[in-house]
């Protein structure tokens, strides 16, 4: 990349910032909208550092998919299940918080201790295949990568249709055997509340 | 890359902050659609690893930008399956709450 030392630094500092500043605001704000739009800036942090990395295509499909499509389908699920409701305080959380706390400053602690302990021989630059990574990407997924590639449109598929039958609500306009307008009520009535424990 | 831009040390401790917050939010949190957002995070961690490797030990085959396409990909399906099962639970249970979805407790 053409870019001064000096000039990548402070932009990966300042993505850096957004990406923990950002996550931490995901896992912690009270509000779950202001996570969902914070999730988005992380998302958009993440694609920036892709950018500093060279990788243009999978930037733009970063930004494609995580901002364009995974944040706005966690937006419509916040208000499709967007209820005020006042949880139940539990005894053991306290202790869960401080355990789970604990492993993760050791994990961590493990994770950054192996990132700086280890000499990982660089590559030389000189082999750098810089701007044609888009290239490359193209001849890896219809090269090598192909099976991976078919496949992974199957698993497209069977995500699309899964949800589809997952998320949608059962809705007869006639009745099977007599061909009669159904009634809806009694649809909706069956719908409701099965697993609700009756105390 | 040449010798004299951002180590790869940089990259990785970013990776590893990501991802260990990602975990305390998957243990921690409460609401469901806040458990499948951390999930993203840890993913997100996993792919700025794969990036930098890629960019600094691999750069001429960028097999790990491949490999970050695929993870985006498996990404995107997970978040529509994942949300319309959190859809389906709340229809059912008419609640978010995780501490309420013990049926499968032990």
């Amino acid at each position: 990349m053409s870019i001064a030392l000096t000039t990548q630094l402070i932009c990966f500092s300042v993505l850096a910032l957004i990406i923990v500043i950002g996550s931490l605001g995901v896992i912690l704000l009270e509000n779950i909208v202001y996570s969902a739009f914070l999730l988005g800036g992380v998302f958009m942090s993440v694609a920036g550092l892709y950018l500093l990395l060279n990788a243009s295509f999978v930037a733009a499909a970063q930004v494609l998919v995580y901002v364009g499509a995974v944040n706005v389908l966690i937006l419509f699920a916040i208000m499709l299940v967007n209820k005020k409701e006042s949880l139940k305080p539990k005894e053991y959380l306290n202790s869960r918080k401080l355990i789970s706390t604990l492993i993760c400053i050791t994990l961590l602690s493990l994770l950054v201790r192996v990132d700086l302990s280890k000499v990982w021989n660089i590559a030389n630059p000189e082999s750098s295949i810089g701007e044609e990574a888009t290239v490359r990407i193209g001849e890896h997924l219809f090269s090598d990568y192909l099976l991976p590639f078919e496949v992974a449109s199957v698993l497209l598929l069977m995500a699309m249709i899964g949800a589809i039958v997952l998320a949608r609500r059962d809705v007869m306009s006639e009745d099977i055997s007599t061909g009669l307008p159904v009634k809806q009520e009694l649809i909706e009535k069956s719908n409701e509340q099965i697993l609700i424990e009756k105390n | 890359m040449t010798i004299d831009s951002i180590p790869l040390q940089a990259f990785l401790i970013v990776s590893s902050l990501l991802f260990c917050i990602g975990i305390w939010g998957l243990l921690n949190s409460r609401n469901a659609v806040r458990v499948l957002m951390s999930i993203e995070l840890m993913l997100n961690a996993v792919n700025i690893n794969l990036m930098a490797f890629s960019a600094y030990i691999d750069n001429n085959l960028i097999q790990g930008q491949v490999f970050t396409i695929f993870v985006i990909t498996v990404a995107a399906a997970e978040a529509a399956v994942g949300l319309a099962i959190l859809l389906s639970l709340y229809r059912n249970r008419v609640t978010v709450d995780m501490e309420s979805f013990n049926l499968l407790k032990w």
